[in-house]
């Protein structure tokens, strides 16, 4: 392997108000290497790659760029050397082509005219090169996830990078398109492209790089190659402790049912059916994973049994209550808890402190409120007791909830769902974009929940989480339940098989002989 | 020894957050001093182009605004419909929506108040009790600027249009109508009077003033209580954490069970009925009756009292002060040095400008304050 060094980081350090994020960071790139910056959330991985980028500046630590003292103010610095950024949430305008997409900002243009057919021609070569398959003539908005990332990689190999950051790029696609997108990465190395590769998830590391370097608390705590380690020891290195990969959990003790969901109907924001007459049944003390492709009217199913979208027809049932068209309100006195998909545009007031948070949907209750006056000691202390708890790392809780990581934002929400008495609870992608040592604490809530006679209904796109939490999987595809099983029962390959559609001989077990 | 450096790391911590408190407040009041302070560099250059002198100009404004007992009489009279309408305006854009519709509240508050000022004991054909005639005057007038303001937010919650454009619609209405009563069914019917006026209200229905010999009236300590109420409501109750979760994020407050149809509702109303006690408070502290040429912007220039103080009750005094005492020291102003009262506007317009557009006033001072989103409003619909 050729062993030039394309980037290095010596002693990169920067402070943020109340957390030291990057702490002499040592950290170097060889030309035609994949090199995965492995770390949880809140371990300073994206901080580095942001002071790489220009986006922010280090306190102290040098950068070099093949071999040459680099400081950089502003990403169109880092972009003319030869570095190119692919972000976690895309930076696309959906209503453009693609190819204008990726000559926003870098236009061939002649007295003021674009030249689009030049653009075209360059995307397609490069395309071509990298096996990056995307129609430059595409609305980006039609476009699934797993291809508008194509588009930002080929955006930044259009502005001539030969250093590729790929910030969590696996977080938002389907098991097939990670697979996809470790092709297209082997080719750019092949073709002497490097890549450092930012993520939490082991089993892509073990995949597909060949150096590892891990941070813990803004510091490197060590560097290996996948050869010579394994998931159990990375996971410690980055966590700082043992760690359990597999979910323990014991029997599941069915008992009444919590949750009834007879012939539903839910339309989508467009007005298409994406609900299709879908019955499902929870009990009490059981974990029902719904397996599917995202997209498969997951989201809408989730959104019309919580009250945020209103039901076309059909029945939503909590016990013996009929909720179809009751209030989001309603339901969460009634026992509802929600783990949102989206959580920053569903489950918090990003702006508002980490207590207020805590607080958002017991606020106007006693003891947190008397009439209509907020109770703020009572607040506050119940608040301190919720940080501790469930372990959440903020600085105080008069902190924005925006100032948090990820993984410590979805404890604020897991901290509030849980903290008051649960009968059903959605769980939607609760781990998503989280790193290990969040999600096995999720996980163990969750389960923790079920055993004390929460029916659990869980969503994820995630097949692992799927086999690993549920007692029962209903695998939707089209907006409806093509199938229901146990966990016991369930293999990766049949579905698989099932969430793409297909059909498997001898399938279609009753659901009233799962519950028995 | 491990124990022992994390210990020392959370000391740092925390001590680093007591030491940006300070300094987050003065970042929080730089944008706004600054602004203030360019905004008078450019007033004197334009004085000083005009062939005035901006130090005689300045020296008369601040005379004329605190120079006697007189002037700080006049400029807290001055500064009290800006105080209830900078309130309205800041109340509103604490729960994402942006009211240009203070003016058009402000005119039904002192529409209804005027008319429950003068008319009411004849119609009822009875002597009302003064505290009682003025909470009449001022709940009714407050009331109608509820209505006026609530019924645009009825129609951002329900229907998705906007409150922009529905709140300047609503002022067209309320200073049409205004025109049309005060010309016709409620104009004075003395012989003497020609223009459009009410006729005086009753000595019951007087908002007392507080001095002998000053104008200065207890609707003034109103409009202070207000703003008390205001950070009180927004802050410490249920219905402003609501008010401000739906201004936040109306996607997690549905998710939270907040109704959010109401709270917009609410929010508008509030907004509006703040508008309309500063008309009422005007026409029963002030004025004595209500003519059309009372409509001068207060409403508009509210919106500018509410960005400089940064929605905040506490800056919303301060900056509502400053607006009257600029528009009560420029008469004094203009008969010093002949520079025209309307360099105020002048002045309010590049205050407006520089809050608004704070990009400027941080390029020119290099303030490198962490930029707060200023969210005048959210994308049409929804």
């Amino acid at each position: 392997m050729n062993s030039e060094v394309v980037l290095e980081a010596r002693g990169i350090t920067k402070h943020f108000p109340g957390i030291l994020a990057n702490d002499h960071i040592d950290f170097d790139l060889r030309k035609g290497e994949i090199h995965a910056l492995l770390g949880e959330n809140g371990a300073g991985k994206t901080t580095l790659m942001n002071i790489l980028y220009g986006l922010y500046q280090p306190d102290a630590g040098e950068l070099y760029v093949k071999g040459r003292r680099f400081t950089t103010h502003h990403p169109s610095e880092s972009i003319r050397a030869g570095i190119g950024m692919v972000h976690q949430h895309f930076m696309l305008v959906p209503v453009f082509t693609v190819a204008e997409n990726i000559m926003l900002g870098a236009e061939i243009s002649r007295y003021g005219i674009v030249n689009h057919r030049y653009a075209e021609e360059k995307i397609r070569r490069l395309s071509k090169e990298y096996g990056l398959a995307v129609e430059p003539t595409a609305l980006v908005k039609d476009l699934p996830v797993g291809v508008q990332q194509r588009v930002e990689i080929v955006k930044a190999l259009y502005r001539q990078a030969d250093i590729l950051i790929l910030d969590e790029p696996t977080a938002v696609l389907t098991p097939q398109e990670v697979e996809e997108l470790f092709i297209v990465m082997r080719r750019l190395v092949e073709r002497g492209k490097s890549i450092v590769f930012i993520t939490h998830k082991l089993k892509e590391v073990m995949a597909v790089v060949d150096r590892i370097t891990v941070l813990r608390r803004g510091r490197v705590v060590g560097s290996t190659v996948p050869a010579k380690t394994d998931e159990m020891q990375l996971a410690e290195m980055m966590v700082g402790r043992k760690v359990i990969l597999q979910v323990e959990k014991g029997l599941a003790h069915p008992g009444q049912l919590v949750l009834q969901v007879e012939d539903l109907v839910v339309e989508d924001d467009r007005g298409a059916t994406v609900v299709d007459h879908l019955s499902l049944e929870v009990c009490s003390g059981e974990i029902l994973g719904i397996a599917g492709v995202q997209g498969n009217g997951q989201t809408e199913l989730v959104e019309a049994l919580s009250g945020l979208r209103e039901a076309v027809s059909g029945q939503v049932i909590f016990g013996d209550q009929d909720m179809t068209r009751k209030s989001p309100r309603r339901r969460i006195e009634t026992g509802l808890s929600h783990i949102p998909e989206d959580r920053r545009k569903h489950g918090l007031v990003l702006t508002f402190p980490v207590a207020d948070n805590l607080m958002l949907c017991t606020y106007y209750k006693p003891p947190f409120a008397k009439g209509i006056v907020l109770q703020e000691a009572i607040i506050e202390e119940q608040a301190q007791k919720l940080v501790q708890q469930f372990d959440i790392r903020t600085p105080s809780i008069f902190v924005p909830t925006e100032k948090l990581s990820g993984g410590n934002q979805q404890k604020v929400i897991v901290a509030r769902e849980f903290s008051r008495p649960v009968t059903l609870l959605l769980a939607s992608q609760p781990t998503r974009g989280l790193d290990v040592g969040s999600i096995e604490y999720i996980h163990q809530k969750v389960i923790e929940m079920r055993d004390e006679g929460a029916a659990v209904l869980l969503v994820s796109a995630e097949l692992d989480e799927i086999m690993a939490l549920s007692d029962r999987i209903a695998v939707m595809y089209k907006g409806k339940i093509v199938a229901t099983m146990t966990a016991a029962a369930a293999t990766r390959e049949e579905l698989g098989l099932l969430m793409a559609g297909g059909t498997v001989a001898g399938e279609e077990a009753p659901p009233t002989a799962i519950n028995a | 020894m491990a124990e022992q450096t994390v210990n020392d790391q959370e000391g740092q911590d925390s001590d680093q957050q007591k030491e940006s408190l300070p300094s987050q407040l003065l970042q929080e009041i730089a944008i706004p001093i600054l602004a203030v302070f360019t905004a008078l560099v450019l007033g004197a250059i334009v004085i000083y182009a005009a062939g005035g002198n901006p130090i005689l100009a300045f020296q008369g404004l601040a005379e004329g605004a605190f120079g006697s007992k007189q002037a700080l009489s006049e400029t807290l009279v001055w500064s009290s419909p800006y105080i209830f309408a900078g309130l309205a305006v800041a109340l509103a854009f604490k729960g994402g929506l942006f009211n240009i519709g203070a003016e058009g509240q402000l005119a039904a508050g002192a529409i209804v108040g005027a008319w429950v000022g003068y008319a009411l004991p004849g119609v009822l054909g009875v002597n009302i009790p003064t505290p009682l005639h003025i909470f009449l005057e001022l709940g009714l007038g407050s009331l109608a600027g509820f209505i006026w303001g609530a019924i645009p937010g009825w129609l951002k919650a329900k229907t998705g249009g906007h409150e922009v454009i529905n709140t300047i619609m609503m002022n067209y209405i309320a200073l049409l109508l205004s025109s049309f009563l005060l010309n016709g069914p409620m104009k004075d019917r003395s012989p003497y009077n020609v223009i459009a006026q009410t006729p005086e209200i009753t000595a019951s229905a007087r908002i007392p003033r507080i001095f002998a010999g000053y104008r200065l009236h207890w609707g003034v300590v109103l409009a202070l209580l207000m703003a008390i109420l205001v950070w009180w409501l927004l802050w410490k109750t249920t219905v402003g954490f609501e008010i401000r979760s739906v201004g936040s994020n109306p996607n997690a407050s549905r998710y939270a069970g907040i109704n959010i149809t109401w709270i917009m509702v609410l929010t508008m109303g509030l907004s509006g009925l703040l508008a309309g006690l500063a008309g009422a408070v005007e026409v029963a502290g002030l004025n004595y009756y209500h003519t059309f040429s009372f409509n001068v912007g207060y409403g508009f220039d509210s919106i500018a009292v509410a960005l400089l103080g940064k929605n905040h009750p506490l800056g919303v005094v301060l900056a509502a002060l400053l607006f009257g005492a600029m528009r009560n020291g420029a008469t004094r102003m203009q008969f010093l040095t002949q520079v025209p009262v309307d360099i105020i506007s002048v002045i309010q317009a590049l205050i407006l400008l520089f809050v608004a557009a704070d990009a400027i006033v941080r390029w020119v001072y290099h303030v490198k304050a962490p930029r707060e989103e200023l969210v005048l409003t959210r994308g049409w619909g929804h």
